[in-house]
């Protein structure tokens, strides 16, 4: 598929590099020239310098040819012309990246007269994503898939867990909840899990789950599994409003530390029912006086990394709170990896995320289609659900008898509105929704599983 | 550095360069001679080295740029090396630097030869001289680019280095498809010229030498005398193609696309001017030597398309033309082919590039505080790539000035001295004098043979990867 992608940002870049290993040909669009050199150097990609919103650079650079145009500048208003003129232009869909809590309140609207094929908000699915992490503190990463009616989560294990020292195919006997095993990261290595693949301390694991038999599995594991009761924030920009206003709705009481002070009294308009402290999170003493030993989350959503990096270390250290840490820009996923971190949210990943499962479903226009998608361990393991439809080669077959390429896991089946976590004499049937968890890239259809 | 895929990549080479060998061996097999088990020797032991080499995949496929410089340059050394082989155990060539030198001139598609008479040659000789003008031509790592995923987005480098012109833009987003549009063009047009040619009463192993000769602007012939036996109808086909190859290759594919206008850029125009004036300017010089005007007008405009294109084909002694004549040849020389295409020279972009930087540096003397940016068909240059090709004219001097004085010790006279140089590193074939059009290179000694060597390599690739070979910062850590 041609994709054109204007604005060579984090998301942008994040966005030309997946895409690209998915097979796709991307040419970028910007106006900084050394950033589209660099990119198109990296990258087997096409780049183009140039005001994307024109309709010159958008013919020059072949938009005629293009199927889908993502606008991803720093500029929501950019981002969205820049669609108007590529619909009118060529004969492509279009996303746009648009951050303003001011315009996202009317993202449907937007959608409908704009013609758009699909609104982006990073900073929302970043704050959703973290209102999720926050209800299941002891989990360190939650996706949902099926309206909510399974939940595929991270968990670390701890020093001198019952855990440890267990092979998988034990799990279920052992703790009494029907879960699934799908992925273990040992340091730098990660598997798709086996039966008898044995765990040890400081494993991270992706568990598969009805949201009731992940509760079994955490009281199993010896948690009091309570959703947040109060947050501390640190920085009150878009990420942060749009988080307050999530869980609001939930009764959580929110303290948010923000540096500037006009910042501050536009915030405490917007939500009065939020407590707001002036200050400096970088001051220790701020941070004590405030609560950070009592407070039951800490949330880090400063615009500086190696900030949000070192405000949850102390929070780790100064208290027992669930600590969440937004990474926006610094690539060193490995050394984060080994820090005592309990959540990190990459927004561009995110976003990178919602936009890949689209440009999967505009790819197969027949059979079954994807529905959602997440990276489980980023760049090497995916977890993503598919509608089966009528005929599909992989139907009416029992799993274990299914020709499957390596490494490929079927995760969950959710039939009729119930969830079965499939064993070897289970089948799938038309008009399930299955989850899939894979090593492999780019599967489009579920048929592309079998071999 | 990274070795293992070095290694890999030049298995890949010496697979590839196993597989050139076939068309040579089947047309020994026509030919029914007993020469081809020369290269089916060569094609075994290319290939067992090759396979040896791919045989581990490395695990760390990363390329930068200077993997990709020293990959392009090694396997331009690596390709001539056994390229030469079946000349050498032939016999056809006894000395193995002089069987190195003709496949080098090949490769590179220079055309300079050592043979005083190829028509002695076996078919399967001469077929294999001519082919290897047509896959130096685009390129073999572009064409090994274009069929084997070497790896993610890493081989840019690669195509940037074996790339001719002073910048390189690719015409999808793709380097496989890129390669695949460019080499799609290249064999088509070489069909053309090659049907062209059997019309014109050529027999098909003729017309197909000729044809991958002129595809690559390389300049090996088939007979003693080049072209000038042949009937003025395939001359002129000659002649039409050698200039078609010296044009750009993304413009025919934008004239493919429907973007005529765009096809001929500023570069295009500028080529067909010089090319014109010059075909003029020396027609009327050397009128008197011909019978008809006509006549004249065919020698000279063979004779300047196949020394701008770099090509070397030869139908009249130019060497014997007045001095005007021989001087406007020499220069037409360093100018060179469009950028992107086959041809060698400085390529007509990169001197556009070079003559509007110094009228704009006279500019800012003159106003100190002036802004001014060049810009070639409305796009702005960037800074580096002005520099790049002030740095690369730098060196051509250089290499040029060295070329020249270490080839003197041979105590040849200056103009077959300067002429040589001039043809090798500009990969044209033929100079003055000594090495004009009815010599050779025979007569150099082994080390000016060797220096004539590097001079057409670093001037096929573009001078930078040769250098960074031989740069000792490329080997440390």
């Amino acid at each position: 598929m041609n994709i054109m992608i204007v604005g060579c940002g984090k998301v942008g870049q994040t966005l030309a590099e997946q895409l690209n290993d998915e097979g796709n040909n991307i040419t970028v669009v910007d106006t900084d020239p050394e950033l589209v050199s660099d990119l198109a150097a990296r990258l087997d990609i096409m780049g183009y310098v140039g005001n994307g919103a024109t309709h010159t650079v958008q013919q020059e650079a072949g938009i005629h040819k293009t199927d889908l145009l993502i606008a991803v500048t720093g500029s929501d208003e950019l981002n969205l012309l820049c669609c108007l003129i590529a619909k009118k232009a060529g004969n492509c869909q279009t996303i746009a990246r648009v951050k303003n809590p001011a315009y996202s309140s009317e993202t449907a609207y937007l959608k409908d007269e704009l013609g758009l094929a699909m609104v982006i908000n990073p900073e929302h699915a970043a704050a959703a994503e973290i209102a999720r992490v926050l209800r299941f503190p002891s989990a360190i990463k939650i996706d949902t898939f099926a309206h909510g009616r399974v939940e595929l989560f991270k968990y670390r294990i701890p020093e001198g867990s019952i855990l440890s020292g267990m092979a998988v195919k034990d799990v279920v006997a052992k703790l009494s909840c029907d879960v699934l095993v799908c992925t273990v990261e040992r340091g730098d290595e990660s598997y798709i899990a086996n039966g008898n693949f044995v765990f040890a301390e400081k494993d991270t694991i992706s568990v598969i789950a009805s949201p009731k038999n992940a509760l079994e599995f955490f009281k199993a594991m010896g948690y009091k599994n309570r959703a947040v009761r109060d947050v501390m924030v640190i920085g009150g920009g878009e990420t942060a409003q749009y988080l307050c206003s999530i869980l609001h709705r939930s009764g959580v009481s929110i303290k948010i530390i923000e540096k500037d002070q006009r910042v501050c009294s536009e915030l405490c308009v917007r939500f009065p029912e939020v407590s707001i402290i002036h200050g400096d999170a970088a001051d220790q003493s701020l941070l004590l006086e405030e609560g950070i030993r009592t407070a039951s989350a800490f949330v880090a959503l400063t615009g500086l990394d190696e900030e949000n990096i070192f405000l949850s270390l102390f929070a780790k250290s100064a208290g027992h709170a669930k600590v969440v840490t937004k990474i926006n820009r610094i690539a060193f996923d490995d050394v984060i990896k080994h820090l005592d971190l309990d959540s990190t949210i990459y927004p561009k990943n995110i976003t990178a995320d919602l936009i890949l499962r689209y440009v999967r479903a505009m790819k197969n226009s027949e059979g079954s289609s994807m529905e959602t998608l997440y990276s489980v361990i980023h760049g090497q393991v995916e977890a993503a659900e598919y509608t089966v439809g009528e005929g599909s080669p992989v139907t009416e077959i029992p799993l274990m008898k299914l020709k499957k390429k390596p490494d490929i896991l079927i995760a969950a089946i959710i039939r009729e509105g119930k969830v079965l976590i499939p064993r070897g004499g289970d089948m799938i049937l038309a008009g399930d929704r299955v989850v899939v968890v894979t090593r492999a890239k780019a599967i489009d259809d579920i048929a592309d599983i079998l071999l | 550095m990274n070795y293992k895929m070095i290694r890999n990549i030049l298995g890949w080479l010496l697979l590839f360069e196993a597989g050139f060998m076939l068309i040579p061996l089947l047309t020994g097999i026509c030919y029914g001679e007993a020469e081809i088990r020369y290269f089916a020797v060569t094609i075994f032991l290319c290939a067992s080295i090759g396979l040896l080499f791919v045989w581990n995949k490395p695990q760390n496929p990363t390329l930068y740029a200077r993997e990709g410089f020293v990959i392009v340059s090694l396997s331009w050394i690596v390709l001539s090396l056994f390229g030469a082989v079946p000349f050498f155990i032939s016999g056809c060539i006894p000395n193995y630097v002089d069987a190195v030198f003709e496949t080098v001139s090949g490769f590179t598609t220079t055309g300079a030869s050592i043979l005083t008479a190829v028509e002695p040659l076996p078919k399967c000789m001469l077929m294999w001289r001519s082919f290897t003008h047509w896959v130096g031509g685009m390129g073999v790592l572009v064409f090994i680019m274009a069929f084997v995923p070497l790896s993610g987005g890493q081989n840019m480098h690669i195509m940037k280095a074996e790339s001719p012109g002073p910048s390189v833009s690719k015409l999808v987003p793709r380097v496989r498809t890129t390669a695949l549009i460019l080499y799609s063009i290249y064999l088509g047009l070489t069909l053309i010229q090659f049907i062209l040619l059997l019309c014109g009463g050529l027999n098909a192993f003729e017309a197909l030498c000729t044809a991958f000769g002129t595809a690559g602007t390389g300049g090996f012939g088939v007979l003693n005398d080049s072209m000038a036996s042949y009937s003025p109808y395939v001359q002129w086909v000659v002649t039409v193609f050698m200039l078609l190859f010296s044009v750009n290759f993304s413009c025919y594919y934008l004239f493919l696309l429907g973007r005529i206008k765009e096809a001929f850029n500023a570069e295009l125009r500028r080529f067909i001017v010089i090319v014109g004036a010059v075909i003029l300017v020396i027609t009327l010089n050397v009128r008197g030597l011909f019978d008809t005007l006509g006549e004249a007008l065919r020698h000279v405009a063979f004779t300047v398309a196949s020394l701008i294109s770099t090509t070397g084909f030869a139908t009249e002694n130019f060497d014997a033309w007045p001095e005007l004549s021989r001087t406007l040849l020499v220069l037409i020389m360093f100018i060179g082919a469009c950028a992107g295409s086959t041809g060698g020279g400085l390529k007509v972009s990169r001197l556009m590039i070079l003559f509007r930087g110094a009228f704009n540096e006279i500019g800012n003397l003159i106003h100190p505080r002036r802004v001014k940016r060049i810009t070639i068909d409305g796009h702005p240059v960037e800074p580096e790539v002005v520099r790049a090709t002030n740095v690369y004219m730098m060196w051509y001097v250089l290499l040029f000035t060295v070329s020249v004085i270490l080839i003197s010790f041979d105590d040849h006279d200056l103009v077959t001295n300067f002429t040589a140089v001039t043809a090798t590193i500009n990969n044209i074939g033929p100079g003055l004098n000594l090495v004009g059009p009815t010599g050779n290179f025979a007569f150099f000694s082994i080390p000016s043979k060797l220096v004539l060597i590097f001079d057409m390599l670093a001037g096929r690739l573009e001078l930078f990867p040769m250098l960074v070979l031989f740069a000792p910062q490329t080997w440390k850590r």
